[in-house]
């Protein structure tokens, strides 16, 4: 027996999702678009153009207060004290164990105000997390998610066409940096931040705000040949990107320096934090671990779940947490975790693949990474 | 949304079309807009004997693999060649270039008349309007 579905959730732009063709999934309680015009098309239009998301399934988390950075610091991983205003640093929120709760941005809009930005399938319990490791601190917690919206323009030419639209610098704001403005005179928090590995913004904005501004964007992003985007692309553009997902490459049976992630541990930051003393360990002594970047020969695509065996002994040595053809590279890619001692890059593998084992090679991550501008 | 009228339909999507003894299946154009951009297709050796319903290749699109089911028992006579390099046709023309194989049917009598397993064109098209 299941329980009854709870209802979707809608974004402020479904309506134009649908109108724009796009085809609407179940994500995380959410109708969110899958893609529009094909997720090939989408990701090659964000690498070599500007691509338009709608990602206002995501988490705003504002923790305020005198005692909030030092309240996040012992809640999660990274150390926010340390933030200047107008910065973010990618974050995580860690069980006792070590175990990942869930990956974040934390951004530091002003002196004493962060906004956490959780991923949608853990919101609800990043914010009871949050709000019980709190507890003590001069801080309050408000959860804004369901009255922001987040649209994301992302792309080599993602610069061109919002400056003019913005009455903030683009030019000085820094990668991983937040400004407070306005975009087509509605008030906006724009941040240099992506999940793409492009250059590109996100744009924080009131609900009913995103619906004229997404308008405004397509339509002048037209002559920079836009294309609204769906999450398949954000899938393939951010594992070419080599960016993990929560649920595929981290989870609560996986640490941070399982995920090649540990230098985001902060274990040398004043203060005492959940995991602490887990994470302490895996750093002495290693993770049991490892993720890799595969390239898989052939056409067959590795999923998420396929086991990775060693190519000499057949033994079963890891698994695939996800994998997709590379619309930049053109062979098919994956990530997988292997132990340690099997995680050599140039070191051959094979992918279970439905009844064939298709050979694949160690390859470093990310696979993609943008030229420097 | 083409249903072409000549052909006939399963519940998993895919299109029969019967010339005499033999059958050549696709899938339908539904089914190719539903998978999204298709980037290899599986198929099985000519000389493969299908049961009815049987599992014989698979779809791969950018974000998930499917199954192809046998819409009838036959034999393969010939598969898609095309289609290993260019799986693309399947979305750029389901009834048309992006054939998957041709069978030679090993009851053709059975296929004749439409089925709940062969619907006939309306019904497939009602299948489909009802999501």
């Amino acid at each position: 027996m299941t329980a009854p579905a709870q209802p979707l959730l809608d974004t402020a732009l479904v309506e134009r999702h649908r109108a724009l063709g796009g085809r609407l999934v179940d994500f995380a309680g959410w109708q969110m678009p899958v893609q529009y015009a094909g997720i090939l098309e989408e990701h090659r239009a964000v690498r070599q153009r500007v691509g338009l998301f709608d990602l206002s399934h995501m988490g705003e988390v504002w923790v305020s207060g005198a005692g909030a950075g030092e309240g996040l610091a012992a809640a999660l991983v990274t150390d926010p004290p340390r933030l200047a205003v107008g910065r973010a640093h990618y974050s995580m929120i860690c069980a006792p164990d070590g175990g990942i709760i869930d990956d974040l941005i934390v951004y530091r809009v002003a002196d004493e105000r962060f906004m956490v930005v959780p991923n949608a399938s853990n919101r609800e319990v990043v914010v009871d997390e949050l709000r019980e490791r709190l507890a003590g601190h001069d801080a309050a917690l408000d959860d804004a998610s369901l009255r922001t919206s987040l649209v994301a323009v992302q792309g080599p030419r993602a610069m061109e066409l919002l400056a003019p639209l913005t009455d903030i610098d683009l030019s000085t704001l820094r990668y991983y940096a937040i400004a407070e403005g306005h975009v087509c005179d509605l008030p906006a928090l724009v941040a240099r931040t992506g999940y793409t590995g492009e250059d590109g913004f996100e744009l924080f904005l009131e609900w009913d705000d995103a619906l004229p501004i997404w308008d405004r964007l397509l339509d002048a992003g037209r002559q920079f040949g836009i294309m609204p985007c769906g999450l398949g692309a954000r899938d393939t553009l951010r594992l070419e990107a080599g960016m993990p997902l929560y649920g595929n490459e981290l989870g609560r049976d996986t640490n941070p320096f399982d995920a090649g992630l540990g230098r985001v541990v902060k274990l040398d930051k004043a203060a005492d934090f959940v995991g602490r003393a887990a994470l302490a360990e895996v750093a002495a002594h290693g993770p049991l671990k490892q993720l890799v970047g595969l390239t898989v020969e052939g056409r067959g695509i590795a999923r998420h779940g396929n086991p990775v065996y060693a190519t000499d002994e057949g033994v079963e040595i890891g698994v695939v947490t996800s994998g997709a053809p590379s619309p930049t590279l053109g062979v098919p890619i994956a990530m997988a975790y292997v132990p340690p001692a099997d995680a050599a890059l140039g070191t051959m593998v094979e992918v279970g693949i439905r009844a064939t084992r298709t050979g694949a090679e160690i390859v470093a991550l990310p696979f993609y990474k943008r030229a420097a501008p | 949304m083409q249903v072409p009228d000549d052909l006939r339909y399963t519940q998993d999507h895919e299109w029969l079309r019967i010339e005499g003894n033999e059958a050549v299946v696709g899938i339908t154009e539904y089914a190719a807009t539903q998978l999204g951009d298709i980037v290899f297709v599986e198929l099985p050796a000519t000389g493969t004997a299908l049961d009815a319903a049987q599992a014989f290749g698979v779809i791969e699109s950018v974000k998930t693999a499917s199954d192809l089911f046998a819409p009838a028992a036959g034999e393969i006579i010939a598969i898609n060649e095309s289609l290993a390099d260019k799986p693309e046709l399947v979305n750029d023309d389901p009834y048309g270039e992006g054939w998957m194989v041709r069978l030679k049917l090993s009851d053709p009598a059975a296929v004749a008349a439409p089925s709940d397993h062969l619907m006939d064109p309306d019904s497939y098209r009602k299948l489909v309007e009802a999501g």
